[in-house]
């Protein structure tokens, strides 16, 4: 198995008096859905936005490639080629497919965009996602469908040679086709060789898609396993009770013992 | 099959094609208002043959629209963030005071009739400085103080009429220089085009430029579709704010020094309606009060059609007043027809 390309290791991060998260492990590696599971409230935004940069961990030690680095804004995150797909997309409506997955790096210089080679690179990336249902790159985000916008958002954070995407309930909003398609978009970035971290509440979308399980539980991290090592009854105890035969937290028996 | 599979088979990834040039036209907000003014033009032309359709008529629709063409070009950034400007007649204003009360004071005996080059240039820096100054403030205090640009511009509105009156104890200055009104108020060039209208055609040309073609544009269009969103992707959103409003200061600036040559007075009578007729340009010419959507193409011909509503009621001898029931009938059904065509567009 080659190395995870990201790693975390003993995260904390309070907000006030709030402990969120607990000395927290988490590992993504490159090619694989790591799915991120957790009650609400488990801390998995957090952890998510720590990574992103739009909170600092308080202690703990991020390494990116097996080299230690620090997160301190999304600058710093994207720097590194890690890119998060949030749940209320951040597109702008007016602006049409190829102008928002260009927005704030637009190519050209500041006084002539080079608008043909963004329309390529924008046409080429949805190709090579295999994206078929966008009938022009030049069609305002306000005319697509909800699936379609969650294309378009994943396709962002693709285009920027991408190590990590962090996609954050992807098909909360979502029906059943357009589920389909952006499931299918999830896997085939991991075939691209991104490390991919899905948040989802749905337990069907992450045995589908998802290499491994990393089961958030008021803040730690109880579990973090293959998925074809549980099943999906194992999977929704480790998220509602923290634990599940071996799996997760020590029964508390055996830790008073 | 689902209905999103079916599109599959049809339009596979090869068809993510370009739009054709004529979607895009019949689609475009400013294809259908143009052609309001086209219509204005030619009924205007066939009810008075003799006198509409001439070159002196074009001339002087031409000048008397080149100031207001120039506030309404600024207007059209600040709109197009899902701003208002309403202080950009008092900017206006203020900018030509300061500017003949500064030629003024640099010509002997307070006269600034026979002043040059020198003085002219002076005074044309001063009214672009003075602009510019209300145009950050504003800026300033939305973007960076975060009260509603509504209230900020409504606030110095007030205010930049307020010191301009202050400045000459609430009388207009009328020894603007001879020589400024005879080139810049009056004069011609490449046979018969008035120099006026030469200045606004290359402000309109830049700002389509800066609009269309550059990051700035971009970003102007990003800030006013969603501001959180241009955040994310890592926009100054603040910066970019007090910029735009620094830019429609600053022609607000250039339109009252204009407005002092052709004028050949600082008219602080004059403009109490500009803002509201900038404003109503813009809207005419399809850029959204909501932000995020506009052209400066579509200004330009929201200009024109009151302008050639008013001159085309003059000449064929209907009452000046029904040309402000016109306008408003025009603006109302160009937003209600816009709104229209949108909600029909977005149920595809």
């Amino acid at each position: 198995m080659s190395e995870p390309i990201l790693r975390l290791t003993g995260v904390n991060k309070s907000f006030g008096p709030v402990h969120v998260l607990h000395d927290v492990d988490f590992a993504v590696w490159p090619g694989e859905v790591t799915a991120l599971v957790g009650d609400n409230g488990a801390g998995k935004s957090t952890l998510v936005k720590s990574v992103a940069g739009i909170h600092t961990a308080d202690s703990g030690l991020i390494e990116f490639r097996g080299k230690p680095v620090t997160v301190h804004s999304p600058r710093d995150a994207a720097d590194l080629g890690i890119e998060v797909v949030y749940q209320d997309l951040a597109l702008a409506d007016n602006l049409d497919i190829v102008q928002n997955m260009f927005l704030g790096r637009e190519r050209g210089t500041p006084w002539l965009l080079d608008e043909a080679s963004m329309e390529q690179a924008a046409r080429e990336t949805l190709a090579s996602l295999s994206v078929r249902t966008v009938k022009s790159v030049r069609t305002p985000v306000s005319a697509l469908s909800g699936g379609q916008r969650q294309t378009v958002a994943i396709a962002k954070a693709v285009l920027w040679d991408s190590n990590v995407v962090l996609l954050d309930e992807p098909t909360a909003a979502l029906g059943v086709a357009q589920t389909r398609q952006v499931l299918d978009l999830v896997r085939r970035l991991a075939e691209q060789g991104i490390g991919v971290v899905l948040i989802s509440h749905n337990m069907a979308d992450v045995f589908e898609v998802a290499d491994r399980i990393a089961v958030l539980y008021l803040g730690r991290m109880v579990a973090e396993v293959p998925t074809d090592e549980v099943t999906h009854s194992q999977v929704v105890e480790l998220i509602t009770a923290g634990r599940s035969g071996d799996l997760g937290l020590a029964r508390p028996e055996s830790a008073a013992i | 099959m689902t209905t999103d599979e079916s599109t599959v088979d049809t339009n596979g990834v090869h068809t993510i094609e370009r739009q054709s040039l004529r979607t895009r036209l019949l689609t475009a907000n400013t294809f259908w208002i143009g052609l309001v003014l086209l219509g204005l033009v030619i009924v205007f032309s066939v009810l008075a043959p003799d006198a509409f359709p001439t070159v002196f008529t074009a001339q002087t629709l031409l000048i008397e629209t080149a100031v207001l063409l120039v506030l309404a070009v600024g207007m059209t950034f600040v709109i197009i963030t899902g701003g208002i400007d309403l202080s950009v007649g008092s900017v206006l204003i203020f900018a030509g005071m300061v500017s003949a009360k500064t030629m003024e004071a640099m010509s002997p005996n307070g006269n600034a009739l026979n002043a040059g080059w020198d003085v002219i240039l002076v005074g044309l820096v001063v009214a672009i400085a003075g602009g510019t100054a209300w145009g950050f403030l504003n800026g300033f205090l939305i973007a960076v103080a975060k009260i509603p640009p509504l209230i900020v511009t409504l606030g110095t509105l007030g205010a930049a009429l307020g010191a301009a009156s202050l400045i000459n104890n609430g009388s207009d200055i009328r020894t603007v220089p001879t020589e400024l009104r005879n080139t810049l108020g009056y004069g011609t060039s490449f046979g018969g085009i008035p120099n006026l209208v030469l200045v606004a055609v290359v402000i309109t040309a830049v700002a389509a430029w800066l609009l269309h073609t550059t990051r700035f544009g971009r970003h102007t269009y990003a800030v006013g579709s969603n501001a959180e969103a241009a955040r994310r992707s890592g926009i100054g959103v603040t910066r970019h704010l007090t910029l735009v409003y620094l830019l429609t200061g600053l022609l607000a600036g250039v339109a009252g020094f204009m407005s002092l040559a052709y004028y050949g007075s600082t008219t602080i009578s004059a403009h109490a309606t500009d803002n509201l007729n900038a404003i109503a340009a813009v809207v005419m010419g399809g850029t959204s009060l909501f932000g995020g959507i506009g052209s400066v193409l579509g200004t330009v011909i929201g200009v024109f059609i009151p302008a050639v509503l008013k001159k085309g009621f003059n000449i064929v001898g209907v009452q000046d007043f029904w040309q402000m029931i016109a306008v408003g009938a025009v603006l109302i059904a160009a937003v209600w027809f816009d709104q229209q065509r949108r909600r029909a567009r977005n149920r595809l």
